[in-house]
């Protein structure tokens, strides 16, 4: 029972460690240079994985403050706090109410005093991290698949051991 | 503008980049005078910031004006304005280089390959002054993508090659990632400094996700500096890529990780829990030991010569490595000099084997056939370059070695002593080699019908052009004014040193 909790508790780890796991093999095992390059790919979204998973908070929801939230805080700070706790239920509230504009027309942005607590929202940086780890992997995905359409042209196949093979006779 | 120096040096090559990129399509002749103007001025940024930390101390520079810990920093030192410096300067001679090479060796895809070579420097240079430990991340892996198409532009085999570094290099990219996550956890930093401070107020150095976090960071890091065992990737890909790109590759990417390494360890770890709490350093130091020897025994199988050349890199890596984990401050100080003198040798020989590659079409040794008589200022500045990586005073790699020695006697690694001097050995013996084949020439060819195929040659090799001769003369030049102002960067290095906090963790 005990090794049940000790998965249980962790199981994001242990989840985002057998994904890696599976990419590290195809890396390895896999003899088709396509099939290396997905086992790359889902080697990276693994860690992705990992990072997401870290910034979860229990009971806590996306970081994204709505605009009554703010704008109620601003004209209500008696009961702010936990003004976004009912105006996640109603995302068309925002657009509902009036609100003043600027001279261009949009809304002026009021500075959110509002009082936020952390432990509301999960952790955004985490996924402002991943966002620039996805850039990353696709580009990297880009560059390998682009060498292996090269490899492709120049020996005709994109078998790892056919291109061996191929060299080592000379060709 | 002053004031905005740190930032320059990598803005200069990155809107250069850019530019080359959206001009360099219509106007191909663009891209050269441009790149060479911006790691010019990159240069001279890197200067400027050296003589600004030598005079007020560490600079931080924080973009956008955002504070560290949340916001990035640039963080220079003293280390990082020397390493900036000699990035930059490696850059731009092999830029100057490249001015007949890359037409020669890539076509029409002139401005593609600027962009790519200049993203490659904004990459290394951004790595050496970051002091966020997930823009090291992302520089990391700029660096890395360019490099990829860099190699790849070579003939046939270097795309196989570059496929094996693009597996490799994702590797150790992907586990760096991973331990910065384990210490994000554990600290809510990304900045280094901070992470270390956290670490210290938070005293979880004991903890297991710390222990993960530092193997996961060195492992990451070894793979991509090639050290032995995880060298795998290296030899094919300098070997074949195009002359331009293992010529600013070979002296600049596994250097820079070494950089890295240290930063990593003396600033994010600190030296108390990588020497003091965990006690590898016996281990690593045998490590090094075998990538040292590795990696000569192979370079001396080699008759390709940059292939050859390759395989000495991986042996300079090891002596690095075996520096730094030393544990000893002579030690350090030597690894970090060797950082500075190995870029600009393994730079100068590179730079030879392309001009022979460009002038003779040969990839192995027997290309040299007397070449003393017809290219003899060539010969000169792969002379010194030669000397250097043997370790003959007064050249900068003599110096290097000598403070590696010193650190290595000095806390008793006898084993590391060794191998540091069966390597010069073997490099002697390399290069001997090469000298005697080019002065004497080689064997006559045996029953190869050589004979006349080498004779038609004869007569068009001469001098190598200015565009080629200039950056290995200046670098060749560079060697020897490293090994002879030796006591001025050892004094700036002194300064990064005393800070690690070395001396007070040994007994």
């Amino acid at each position: 029972m005990e090794f049940f909790e000790v998965i249980s508790a962790k199981f994001n780890y242990w989840i985002y460690v057998i994904i890696m796991m599976i990419g590290l093999y195809a890396m390895i095992a896999k003899n088709n240079m396509v099939k290396k390059l997905i086992g790359m790919s889902i080697f990276q979204t693994a860690i992705i994985l990992f990072y997401v998973s870290i910034g979860v908070k229990d009971g806590a929801t996306i970081p994204i403050l709505y605009h009554d939230q703010v704008h109620a805080g601003h004209h209500h700070d008696d009961h702010g706090e936990t003004a976004h706790h009912e105006s996640t239920d109603d995302h068309h509230a925002s657009t509902s109410g009036d609100h003043e504009t600027d001279k261009y027309g949009y809304p002026t942005r009021h500075a959110p005093d509002v009082v936020i607590d952390g432990n509301d929202f999960a952790n955004p940086l985490v996924h402002v991290l991943m966002l620039t780890a996805i850039v990353v992997g696709v580009a990297t995905l880009g560059v390998g698949l682009a060498i292996t359409q090269k490899l492709h042209r120049e020996f005709g196949t994109i078998e790892e051991n056919e291109i061996h093979d191929l060299i080592k006779s000379g060709k | 503008m002053i004031e905005q120096a740190p930032a320059l040096i990598l803005l200069f090559p990155f809107f250069a980049s850019i530019i080359v990129a959206l001009a360099g399509i219509r106007v191909p002749g663009v891209s050269f005078p441009l790149t060479v103007i911006s790691m010019f001025a990159s240069v001279l940024s890197s200067v400027a910031v050296l003589v600004r930390v030598m005079n007020d101390g560490v600079i931080r520079y924080k973009l956008g004006g955002w504070e560290p810990p949340m916001g990035i920093e640039f963080r220079i030192d003293a280390l990082g304005a020397l390493v900036a410096t000699a990035v930059s300067a490696v850059g731009l001679l092999a830029a100057i280089y490249s001015k007949r090479q890359v037409p020669a060796e890539t076509g029409d895809r002139v401005s593609q390959y600027y962009t790519l070579y200049l993203l490659l420097m904004t990459g290394l240079l951004g790595m050496v002054i970051t002091g966020d430990a997930f823009n090291l991340f992302v520089l990391i892996e700029v660096s890395a993508l360019t490099s990829y198409a860099l190699i790849a532009m070579g003939p046939r085999r270097a795309s196989l090659a570059a496929y094996k570094y693009v597996i490799m290099g994702t590797i150790g990219a992907s586990f760096y990632l991973l331990g910065v996550g384990y210490l994000y956890i554990k600290t809510g930093s990304l900045n280094m400094v901070d992470i270390h401070e956290q670490l210290i107020a938070r005293g979880i150095f004991d903890s297991t996700a710390i222990l993960v976090a530092f193997i996961l960071i060195t492992v990451g890091v070894w793979i991509k500096m090639a050290f032995f065992p995880l060298h795998a990737w290296l030899p094919n890909s300098y070997a074949y890529a195009p002359t331009t790109s293992s010529a600013v590759l070979g002296p600049l990417v596994t250097k820079v990780m070494i950089y890295v390494m240290i930063r990593l360890t003396f600033t994010v770890f600190g030296a108390d829990y990588t020497f003091g709490q965990l006690e590898w350093s016996e281990v690593v130091v045998w490590m090094s030991v075998a990538a040292i020897l590795v990696g000569s025994i192979s370079a001396l199988a080699q008759t390709d010569l940059r292939k050859m050349l390759a395989y000495l890199i991986i042996a300079e890596v090891g002596y690095m490595v075996g520096g730094v984990w030393l544990a000893d401050d002579i030690g350090l100080i030597g690894s970090i000099y060797h950082i500075i003198a190995d870029a600009f040798m393994t730079l100068c020989v590179f730079l030879f084997a392309g001009i022979i590659f460009a002038k003779t079409g040969k990839r192995d040794l027997n290309a040299l056939d007397g070449l003393f008589t017809k290219m003899p200022l060539t010969m000169v500045g792969f002379l010194v370059g030669a000397f250097s990586l043997i370790g003959i005073p007064p050249t900068a790699g003599f110096f290097s070695k000598w403070y590696l020695i010193q650190g290595g006697i000095a806390s008793g690694n006898w084993e590391y002593v060794i191998a540091l001097l069966v390597s010069s050995l073997i490099n002697a013996v390399l290069f001997f080699r090469i000298i005697e084949i080019a002065y004497f020439g080689a064997k006559p060819a045996e029953g190869h019908g050589d004979h006349h195929h080498a004779e038609s040659h004869d007569s068009k090799i001469s001098e190598a052009p200015l565009s080629m001769l200039f950056p290995l003369l200046a670098t060749a030049a560079l060697l020897l004014a490293i090994g002879l102002y030796n006591k001025d960067i050892v004094a700036i290095i002194a300064e990064f040193v005393s800070l690690s906090n070395l001396g007070a963790i040994l007994p």
